[in-house]
Order: C-alpha cells, then sequence, then structure tokens
C-alpha cells in the first residue's frame, strides 16, 4: 500500500467516500420514507420526479440554500462546529472498513477497537450542539443522548467483544477473511458459532439506541424536545446532522456484518462452475463490496422497520433494557466464547 | 433467588409476543404496498368494500367523485331571477349583491311561469365570503339560485371569485336606468297633476 501515503490519493478515496455515503443518504431518507408510507398505507413522496424519486434531492437543494440561523444567545463557536464534528467521527469511521480484500484506506490491526472509539467522539459533538444551542429542550435532548449512548457503548462492546474471542483479531481484514470458505454461509461468524446470533441480537438493539432511532430516539423526541439537540439547526447544519445519523447506522450496520455475518463474502457455497475470480483484483473488489453492502443495507431497510413499528420506550425502560437484560447476557455470552477457547485449546 | 431468576425472565416472553404482534401488524400493511384504493365516491356500491391497500388520493390528479346533489359553488339562473331580493337579505355574510331597474318593457315569464318586472343589471356574487350555508337557495322563490357540485375552483386573485350574473351589459344598464327615471318622473308628475285636479 505504497500508493496510499500520497497525499492526493487519500484525498480522492475521502471524496469517493463522501460522494458515496451523500448519496446513500438521499436514498436512505427516501426509502425511510417510502417505508414509513407503505407501513401507514399511505403513498409517500410522489410528485418530485417519477415516484418521487428525486425528493430527497430536491430536499437537500433547499437545505443548503437556506440561512444559517445561529441563535444570539447560542455559543456560537461551539454551535457552529458541533455538526461538523458529529458528521466527522462517524465520516472517519469509515476509514477502517475493510469493504473488500484489500479495499481499505487505513489497515488498522485493531480496526474495531478504532472504529468504536472514533464513533464514540460524536457524543461529544452532540453535548457541544446541546449546550451550545444554549436552548431547555437542546440541553435535555443532549444530555439524554450523551447518558444514551454511553450505556448503550457497553453492550455493544460486548457483544463484539465475544466475537472477537472467537476470532482473535481486532484486525477487520483478518475477522473478513477467517470467513472465507467453500461452504459459502456456513463459515459466517454467527453460524459457525451460534451464540454470536444473541450477540448480534444485542449489538443490533444497542446500534439502535447508539444513533438515536427508534425506539430509543429519545434525544430527538419529537414530541416532548422539539427534535432534541438539532432543535436549533437549519440550513446546512441540520443536513450534517441528518447525514449523519444515516451514515452512522450504514456503518454500524457494516461492522455487524464484517463481524457477525461473513463480511464481503457470498452465502452461496461455491459450485463448479461458477466463475473464478481469483487474480482479478478489480472484480473481487466489485463483488466484495456489493456483497457487503447489500448486507448492511438490508440491516438499514431492518432499522427503518422496527422504527415504523415499536413506539418510543420510557426513560427508565432505556435503562432497564441495557443494564438488565443487554450488559448481563452481554457477559454471559463472552464467556461462553472463552469456554469455547478454553475447550479448542485443550482438545 | 430462583423466583427472582423467574421474574427477570417473565417480561422476555411478552416482548417476544408483541414484536410478533408488531412486525406481523406492520409487515401485513408493508407488502400491500403495491395495492391502492380508488377513488370512489359515496355513490359507488364498492365504496365500502375496500379495506385494503394504500388510501391516499393524489388530489389534483385523482379525485373522488361528489355526488349530484353536493352543495359547493353557487350557481344563478340569470333567466328564471325575479330581482325580489331575497337571497341578499337572508345572507349572513352578504355575499351578494343585487340592483334592478324598473321597466315597463315585457320581460317574459320565468321557468316557472312568474312574470318578471324587473332588469337585473348586477348579481354579484363574493364566493370568497360565502359560507356555503345555503340560505339563499332555499328563500328563492323561483328556484334560480343553486349549489352545484362544483368544489375545486381556487384562484389566485381574490376578486376572481365574484362571480357576475344580470342580463344587462353596463351601457345597456345606463340607458335603461335612465328610462326608468323618467318614468319615475312622469309618475310623480302624473301623481302631483291627480292630486291638484281632485282638490
Amino acid at each position: 500500500m505504497e500508493e496510499a501515503s500520497i497525499p492526493y490519493l487519500g484525498l480522492l478515496a475521502g471524496g469517493i467516500a463522501f460522494g458515496g455515503i451523500a448519496t446513500y443518504a438521499l436514498a436512505g431518507v427516501y426509502a425511510e420514507r417510502k417505508v414509513s408510507a407503505f407501513i401507514q398505507d399511505r403513498l409517500g413522496p410522489m410528485e418530485t420526479g417519477p415516484k418521487g424519486l428525486f425528493q430527497t434531492a430536491a430536499d437537500i437543494l433547499k437545505l443548503l440554500m437556506k440561512e444559517h440561523i445561529v441563535p444570539s444567545a447560542a455559543d456560537k463557536i461551539l454551535f457552529a462546529i458541533a455538526p461538523l464534528l458529529v458528521f466527522l467521527s462517524v465520516f472517519a469511521g469509515f476509514s477502517a472498513i475493510p469493504f473488500a480484500p484489500g479495499l481499505v484506506t487505513a489497515p488498522l490491526n485493531a480496526g474495531l477497537l478504532f472504529v468504536l472509539a472514533i464513533i464514540s467522539i460524536e457524543v461529544v459533538g452532540i453535548l457541544m450542539a446541546g449546550w451550545g444551542s444554549n436552548n431547555k429542550y437542546a440541553l435535555i435532548g443532549a444530555v439524554r443522548s450523551v447518558s444514551q449512548i454511553i450505556s448503550y457503548e457497553i453492550p455493544a462492546a460486548l457483544a463484539l467483544l465475544s466475537a472477537i474471542v472467537m476470532t482473535g483479531t481486532l484486525d477487520l481484514q483478518i475477522i473478513g477473511m477467517q470467513q472465507d470458505g467453500e461452504w459459502g454461509l456456513l463459515h459466517w461468524n454467527a453460524i459457525r458459532y451460534p451464540h454470536l446470533i444473541p450477540a448480534f441480537l444485542i449489538y443490533f438493539t444497542a446500534i439502535l439506541a447508539e444513533t438515536n432511532r427508534a425506539p430509543f430516539d429519545l434525544p430527538e423526541a419529537e414530541s416532548e424536545l422539539i427534535a432534541g439537540f438539532h432543535t436549533e439547526y437549519s440550513g446546512f447544519r441540520f443536513a450534517l446532522f441528518m447525514l449523519a445519523e444515516y451514515a452512522n447506522m450504514l456503518l454500524l450496520s457494516i461492522l455487524a456484518v464484517l463481524v457477525f455475518f461473513g463480511a464481503w463474502h457470498s452465502p452461496i457455497p461455491d459450485i463448479p462452475g461458477m466463475p473464478d475470480l481469483s487474480g482479478h483484483s478489480v472484480l473481487i473488489w466489485i463483488s466484495g463490496a456489493g456483497w457487503l453492502l447489500g448486507k448492511s443495507l438490508f440491516l438499514v431497510i431492518l432499522m427503518m422497520w422496527i422504527r415504523w413499528t415499536l413506539p418510543r420506550v420510557r426513560p427508565d425502560q432505556l435503562m432497564v433494557i441495557c443494564w438488565k437484560y443487554l450488559v448481563p447476557v452481554g457477559l454471559g455470552l463472552i464467556f461462553i466464547s472463552a469456554i469455547w477457547q478454553l475447550v479448542r485449546i485443550y482438545t | 433467588m430462583a423466583s427472582l431468576f423467574i421474574q427477570w425472565l417473565k417480561p422476555i416472553g411478552s416482548v417476544i409476543r408483541s414484536f410478533r404482534l408488531g412486525f406481523g401488524l406492520t409487515w401485513s400493511h408493508f407488502k400491500k404496498g403495491n395495492k391502492r384504493q380508488k377513488p370512489k365516491g359515496i355513490a359507488d356500491p364498492d365504496y365500502f368494500q375496500q379495506s385494503e391497500g394504500l388510501v391516499t388520493i393524489q388530489y389534483p390528479h385523482e379525485q373522488i367523485p361528489v355526488p349530484d346533489q353536493g352543495r359547493y359553488r353557487l350557481h344563478m339562473e340569470t333567466e328564471d331571477c325575479i330581482v325580489c331580493d331575497q337571497c341578499a337579505r337572508i345572507c349572513p355574510v352578504d355575499c351578494i349583491t343585487i340592483e334592478g331597474i324598473k321597466t315597463t318593457d315585457d320581460l317574459g315569464l320565468t321557468s316557472d311561469g312568474t312574470k318578471k318586472k324587473l332588469y337585473l343589471p348586477t348579481f354579484d356574487i363574493d364566493m370568497a365570503k360565502c359560507c356555503y350555508c345555503g340560505l339563499c337557495t332555499t328563500v328563492c322563490p323561483t328556484e334560480c339560485l343553486t349549489m352545484t357540485k362544483v368544489y375545486d375552483f381556487s384562484e389566485t386573485d381574490r376578486d376572481a371569485f365574484t362571480y357576475h350574473y344580470g342580463n344587462l351589459s353596463p351601457e345597456e344598464a345606463k340607458v335603461k336606468q335612465q328610462e326608468a327615471e323618467a318614468l319615475e318622473e312622469a309618475r310623480k308628475a302624473a301623481k302631483l297633476a291627480a292630486s291638484k285636479a281632485s282638490a
């Protein structure tokens, strides 16, 4: 990876990633509106473009052209940099994600730890947004968000840890490569080690809370907090918050696929006569990234379905779910992983 | 200890049950997302039969048919008006303005056989003011003022909501007005002469 040290190439990769994330966010918002519409027996956006396809593009254009409104009582500097920090922390997380063997901008040998660490910077940005707005609803939302994200990072980390004990590495590339094999689906971590299925459920519940999505959307509760920490934001800065939310959904889903569901490998077993891609690195990259993103987008759609099905939990229920159910079960799963590894070593 | 554990387990069952119920419900609606309910009016025999599919009606492109007896925009049949001014007087928001000119010309009969005695230069209905109470249509003795089923008649200019009816152009109205004034003068003069003669 000598070329990667050239700064221009890094900028290019960043540009491609930003373009990809922005396009995905546009499609994601559109999908979310359509999913919610169909669940509620509505049509959703229909006017702008065929079937309303350009609605979100028109919306983002409108947001970009809007005035930057800064409340006069706000802390101007905190208010301005908070959305950037929130988005950048998520965006930086993508740098360590291997989309296919070798297709990674920052091949770190502690990639999983890096991603978890850099995402938690988002909390600082949210607190800055809430505090800098100098608005009681924004502050309550920010405080709720911080308490929620910090609590739910523990079960998420425990669930990932129980998988890490089985893989024995934090390097996302190696975790991905371990799940390769001629039997496709059967080599995925969640299938090879069945106790990782409840671990995935814990992780999935926790990432719903970390991305502040329903049923854990207390920080943004429209009905009680007027959208919480981004009450005072408008225009481009609001767009950044939305972009960060959707990017975070994708990033955490990609992480789930990498660790639990076979990374970039297809679920189809090797059938004799299938084209052999080895040697064509570009083709491997395309098919790998396709499978990885396809599986991740499935999880994103699942998160949307959950949002439009489950009502918001109460704060006490939020804490009960985390501390009385997810954390103890997560610890139990790590214990199972540890026993499994012990048995494997001594037999 | 064991009872505590059972207590801890208890909510899990109800969570799973309510998850199955909730996701089953939303999925059953989601998978019907390719079906549409048709814009059928209340008069349609299938009106109450459409139980599934998306309910949205894309309004300007699709409209639910209104029954023929729908009571929305006012319509005036100028030929039938006898200029009795009852509609203008009963209107609670004063949206009807009527002027009449007396004449000795033969104006003919309305469709129900009432004799017309007045010219109608102005009959303005300001639909922007109208509150659709329908009182004007009930008092109208010749049934010339009716409500129609047209309900979609928005305008960009408020003045366009004033609908003009009448059977005279402004120029004709001026002439007829003068004739009526001359007639009145003549009548007054005749009356004066008659009273003088009797005295």
